[in-house]
């Protein structure tokens, strides 16, 4: 439904939220209305409840995402992570509405802006189209350069995304979007064959700023760059948090999400395992397959985690890890739910008393 | 020893190699780093025999490479086998995983069902698995078999080029543990192309960086 709605009060700020959030949510723990004009980005968040999105296809039911609840807030970033096929691309794509026609979503997603809420997996295309896309939301999408389209160079894509915007000066504006990303003004008028790695991500991002969104939602943005360039690119998404926007980042990439994310949430089989801050959770990992992926990495213990992940197809009724995990025993038949930032039935310590 | 020697390459005007020294060791991993653009990819397609170079010569186990993609010889051309960073563009979307491992031993004209499934089980991959064709499997599940599939031929050199940059941490730990255990028990030489220097310190015995416009080989190993 696109009804619009007046933002609830803000959830209780769960006391993790690390102090220093980014200079425009100093209000971020006070009630949405309390923090000035209804305009003003503290108003402004993306609330994700019991997300839920299968596709139909003949015979087999893909169940890609189930029961994803997050919350994403100006100044903040937080970075869902993952191995490839667990559903972390189509979560991002429900958001948009950008899924095909066999998905069915089901859940909410309230964007919260400007005194009004907006639920998004209802809302008709017209909607998302005039007020979502590019203008609440903007996207960099996973391998910037193959985005492009190859017959036109980047300022006639990047001039016509502002000019479709409503924005009156393009040109102008397409020089400055360029400049403030770090490339040159005349490097817009190559074709994306001519851009390297490093500057088709530019491009992607002055594309994805143009209609000036306060939430940026950036798809595995990194795929093919190396890591000075990661590292480049996840600095640029630090930056953007820190002028006030929000940034949800989707990668499977840990050192990238460690650069740059407030908050962390690990999905495993379409279900989000753990949740909390960054450092914690990559630091002392609750969730066995948490840490079995932290562990894997070649600057720790560098050993896999035994097994693949299940198909979405043929989901297990209980706890989807359970097959892989050390910890499993007769409890794990029955789902998980992520109750304190972690879905397990034999979470590890997290250090607190 | 899979050896590149004063290797240039051009592409038009653009000199992408300058005169390269490069030496693959048998049994030992050699790892080649260097930043975006230096030539890492090209050096890697040149000692797998897929590019001839403009200059300079390639060495193998002695021999000298004289002809190069198809038209080398087969004794030689298995002898490499070369893993790429995209397994989607590597592996033919009509066949299944079990025929895209197979497809070596299939060109040879010797299959050997067994070991396709002993390689199948090693990387990973299950049953149900083995019967999809590309588009049904993920990045990472591909790979694991692009990987069987290199290894099927029991080359003497395995050249992974930047084979897991794309893939989630515990992936990536699982196939570079399928190499290493490949070139512990058969002897190959591997060259590891990465950007990642975390991946190079645990995996690489010895690292040869290329530069944007430097020659790459560092100081010989003694002796």
């Amino acid at each position: 439904m696109t009804g619009a709605v007046p933002a609830g009060p803000a959830a209780p700020a769960g006391g993790a939220r690390a102090a220093g959030a980014g200079r425009a949510t100093t209000t971020a723990t006070a009630p949405a209305h309390a923090a000035g004009s209804p305009g003003s980005p503290a108003d402004r968040r993306l609330r994700v409840e019991e997300l839920t999105v299968s596709f139909r296809l003949p015979g087999a039911t893909v169940r890609a995402v189930t029961g994803v609840r997050f919350e994403v807030r100006p100044g903040r970033c937080l970075a869902l992570v993952g191995e490839s096929g667990c559903g972390k691309s189509v979560l991002a794509h429900a958001l948009l509405g950008l899924l095909p026609g066999n998905a069915e979503v089901s859940g909410r997603a309230w964007l919260e802006q400007d005194g009004q809420g907006l639920e998004l997996l209802g809302a008709p295309q017209a909607v998302l189209a005039r007020r979502v896309r590019g203008r609440a939301i903007g996207l960099i999408p996973q391998s910037p350069a193959t985005h492009l389209t190859p017959v036109r160079t980047a300022r006639a894509q990047l001039e016509e995304a502002l000019r479709e915007l409503g924005h009156p000066r393009p040109r102008e504006r397409a020089g400055e979007l360029a400049l403030r990303q770090g490339l040159h003004p005349a490097d817009l008028d190559r074709y994306p064959h001519e851009l390297s790695g490093g500057m088709a991500q530019r491009v992607a991002n002055a594309m994805a700023l143009a209609g000036d969104p306060w939430l940026i939602l950036a798809d595995e943005p990194t795929g093919g760059l190396d890591r000075p360039l990661v590292d480049k690119a996840m600095d640029a998404l630090r930056a953007l948090c820190d002028e006030g926007r929000a940034v949800l980042l989707i990668t499977h990439d840990l050192r990238a999400a460690e650069r740059v994310a407030d908050d962390l949430a690990v999905m495993y089989a379409g279900r989000l395992v753990e949740t909390g801050p960054a450092a914690r959770v990559l630091d002392r990992p609750r969730h066995p397959y948490a840490a079995g992926l932290v562990d894997a990495r070649p600057d720790r213990a560098f050993v896999p985690i035994p097994g693949m992940p299940p198909e979405l197809t043929r989901l297990p009724d209980g706890c989807a890890f359970a097959p892989r995990c050390a910890r499993a025993d007769a409890a794990c038949a029955a789902p998980p739910v992520l109750a304190d930032g972690v879905a397990c039935h034999h979470p590890g310590e997290d250090g607190r008393a | 020893m899979l050896e590149a020697r004063d290797v240039t390459v051009r592409y038009g005007r653009q000199v992408v190699l300058d005169r390269v020294s490069l030496r693959v060791e048998p049994g030992r991993v050699t790892g080649l780093a260097g930043p975006s653009g230096c030539g890492k990819s090209t050096l890697a397609r040149v000692l797998a025999l897929m590019l001839r170079p403009s200059g300079g010569s390639v060495v193998l186990d002695g021999q000298a490479v004289g002809r190069w993609r198809q038209r080398a010889p087969r004794a030689q051309r298995t002898s490499v086998a070369l893993l790429y960073q995209q397994p989607r563009l590597a592996a033919d979307p009509r066949l299944t995983l079990t025929e895209i491992i197979a497809e070596p031993l299939a060109a040879a004209g010797r299959p050997d069902p067994e070991r396709v499934a002993a390689l199948a089980a090693e990387t990973g991959l299950t049953p149900d698995l083995l019967t999809r064709r590309p588009h049904e499997v993920s990045d990472g599940q591909l790979q694991r078999a692009c990987v069987a599939r290199a290894l099927v031929l029991e080359p003497r050199y395995l050249i992974c080029d930047e084979m897991t940059t794309m893939l989630d941490a515990s992936t990536q730990a699982h196939l570079v543990a399928v190499v290493e255990a490949y070139r512990e028990r058969s002897g190959a030489g591997v060259l590891a192309v990465s950007h990642d220097d975390a991946l190079l310190d645990r995996w690489a015995h010895r690292r040869v960086r290329l530069g944007e416009t430097e020659l790459g080989e560092a100081a010989p190993a003694p002796g």
